[in-house]
């Protein structure tokens, strides 16, 4: 058990947790705004793995990780736009097209890497690019808070950014008054005449490109290559992270922080002399727990809030 | 559905089933150096030889098992995914059982069976509970059971089960009297193939000749009229993800004691996944869905005999399955035709 907190008090765990936790924070992000528009995104999943391997692919071409970065950014948006299109004009129920999107995600990723490398479990011959640590100057020399918050991926800096960003989106600009207002009532919408559609595919597009970010950073600063499947249900832990959060962005940060903390457990305790599929699961298992949590919660907060309503209704 | 409905719904398939054909040879043609090989051997690969055809029936069998387990939770209306996590942690169970009980033939896999399904629908039983109870979305928390069963899994083998002397990451062997009976020689095709044909025909009549499937249709079609007619919606949804997770968990232990002699998986074996799009392209019926596993396995079994003498890669299959259940579940794909064959029916 000592050796337990040592593990947790060390600042490079901090670091660590604030490091896993990116890619699922990316992805909640995502959820959250496609969710807030009223459609689940399942292929949240299926997005990561196509960017994370299209960021592999495109920085080996080109020489740049930033260019990876964009394609891998463009690929994210192109497949939501495709799942966009499948369940808003051919009518696919979206949680069938999602699991659809995850599947050609995961056959057709290792399908492209063979083609390419005549590999089919990594990409390791292909001498793609990272995207670039920074170093925050003054913060660095902190003790304690240096070596935790400084030295992250440019893109770790990014994603708690965007929670301020998605945050702004969301409540502080028409475009995102319309998306949450299709989620709310699209028939509400539509009677004043903002297009459902148009507007699902808005917010689809930029929850794509959230988890062309999240898929991005897989390969280019969490490790530097692409293996099959290796998302590991970070897509759908991210699902639960943003329903946990109560749909707001600094509760899917918050949780997406609390699986990052499980996460980063999970890596260390395996020096330990603790069964790894034991500790392995601990992520997975404080999901469930944290959305039951929640829900728990919301339905006693509901049923308060049902008597005081109905005590007002006897008191008139 | 009327009749009417049922016919186009056929039409739909077909053509859906044509569209994948041709979709998978129109990468092989992209893809391939060799296509004429390629093609030869994914049309015609499963039937070329008693081996490949008994590949064939080996795998149709536990996608009969996940495919009738996906459907019966999808009848109710609930997206639980957690058929893989329960035909994973059935095989578990089953094996367990296999290992360490000294029972008379047939009785011995029969008790293996009936524990690996009661495991397998506590692992499908309980995201279904959390919905009810507290609402929590079954979706995800499915999808999270997968992985804890898998994990809790591995733990339970490499810790309880785990033959040391045999040098890889497997069991004990199994008990002689646990393993079922291989019926056709020369292939390994076993006793499992009765029960899932059994299984098929109870599971149809379950679903549309008994109260307990009319109950799950009707929650499935219509939750608010389910309970105004006085259904208890709630017993009925847990009941049916429990009734699936159990036929998920058979599945699993059916094939691990057909097939194997040891318990040596070290990944999810994906028939939980297969077994969803079976249920998709079985429009969720019962007695169509060994046509959807046929067919599925025809693909898999095709693609796999090709890709080990060509230079095909089989994963392409993925992506023609993910064509399929989009095109399946598009409802607006030949809605025009389905809007004329309505039409037609009424008039004449």
């Amino acid at each position: 058990m000592n050796a337990v907190f040592e593990i947790v008090l060390n600042p490079l765990f901090a670091f660590s947790v604030l490091r896993v936790s990116t890619p699922i924070l990316f992805a909640a992000l995502g959820a959250l705004i496609s969710d807030k528009a009223g459609v689940i995104n399942i292929a949240l999943e299926g997005i990561m793995l196509i960017s994370a391997l299209a960021g592999v692919i495109f920085s080996a071409i080109s020489g740049s990780a930033f260019f990876g970065l964009f394609m891998a950014l463009f690929f994210g948006g192109l497949v939501a736009f495709g799942l966009g299109y499948v369940s808003l004009k051919l009518k696919t129920d979206v949680i069938l097209a999602g699991i659809a999107i995850n599947l050609i995600a995961s056959g057709g990723t290792v399908f492209v890497l063979f083609l390419l490398t005549g590999d089919k479990g990594i990409s390791s011959s292909l001498a793609s690019k990272l995207l670039p640590k920074i170093d925050i100057p003054i913060l660095k020399s902190i003790p304690i808070l240096g070596p935790i918050l400084s030295g992250h991926n440019i893109l770790t800096y990014f994603a708690f950014i965007s929670v301020f960003l998605v945050w702004f989106l969301l409540y502080r600009t028409p475009l995102g008054l319309r998306i949450r207002a299709v989620g709310e009532n699209e028939h509400a919408v539509d009677s004043v005449g903002i297009s459902v559609v148009k507007t699902r595919f808005i917010a689809l597009i930029i929850s794509g490109v959230m988890a062309g970010f999240g898929g991005a950073y897989m390969t280019m600063g969490y490790i530097s290559w692409f293996s099959r499947d290796m998302t590991a249900g970070r897509g759908f832990i991210a699902l639960a992270a943003e329903s946990m959060g109560g749909a707001t962005p600094l509760g899917s940060m918050l949780s997406s922080l609390l699986f990052g903390f499980f996460d980063a457990l999970s890596n260390s305790l395996q020096l330990l002399k603790i069964p790894y599929e034991f500790v392995s699961m601990l992520p997975y298992v404080a999901t469930v727990v944290g959305l039951v949590i929640y829900t728990t919660q919301k339905t006693k907060r509901m049923h308060r809030m049902r008597i005081k309503a109905e005590s007002k209704k006897e008191v008139l | 559905m009327t009749k009417a409905q049922w016919r186009f719904e056929f039409y739909r398939t077909g053509v859906v089933i044509i569209t994948a054909v041709l979709l998978s040879l129109l990468i092989i043609v992209l893809v391939s150096d060799m296509p004429g090989l390629a093609i030869k051997l994914f049309l015609t690969g499963p039937l070329d030889s008693l081996r490949h055809f008994g590949n064939l029936v080996e795998m149709v069998v536990p996608l009969l098992f996940t495919g009738l387990a996906t459907t019966v939770m999808f009848t109710a209306s609930q997206f639980n995914l957690g058929a893989e996590g329960a035909f994973f942690f059935g095989a578990i169970g089953a094996a367990f059982i296999a290992v360490n009980w000294n029972l008379p033939p047939v009785l011995h896999p029969a008790v293996a069976i009936v524990w690996g399904g009661i495991i397998g629908s506590v692992f499908c039983g309980i995201p279904g509970a959390l919905k009810v109870k507290w609402g929590s979305s079954e979706l995800v928390s499915s999808l999270m059971f997968n992985y804890i069963a898998f994990f809790l899994g591995l733990y339970l083998i490499n810790y309880l089960l785990r033959d040391v002397t045999a040098g890889a990451m497997v069991s004990f062997p199994f008990a002689n009297s646990s393993k079922l009976v291989k019926i056709i020689p020369k292939t390994r095709i076993h006793t499992g193939l009765f029960i899932a044909v059994f299984t098929v025909l109870v599971m149809g009549v379950f679903t549309y000749r008994t109260r307990w499937g009319y109950r799950i249709r009707v929650l499935g079609t219509n939750i608010e009229f389910a309970r105004y007619s006085g259904i208890n919606t709630t017993w009925t949804i847990v009941m049916s993800q429990v009734l699936g997770g159990f036929l998920a968990g058979m599945g699993g232990s059916i094939e691990l004691l057909g097939m194997y002699r040891r318990f040596e998986w070290q990944t999810l074996p994906g028939y939980g996944w297969t077994g969803i799009i079976v249920a998709i392209l079985a429009h969720n019926n019962p007695f169509y869905v060994p046509l959807a596993a046929l067919f599925l396995a025809y693909m898999k079994i095709g693609s796999d005999i090709m890709s080990r003498s060509t230079d095909m890669p089989n994963e392409f299959v993925a992506i023609i399955q993910g064509m399929i259940i989009i095109l399946i579940s598009a409802s607006s794909f030949l809605s025009k035709q389905r809007h004329k064959m309505i039409v037609r029916e009424a008039i004449s």
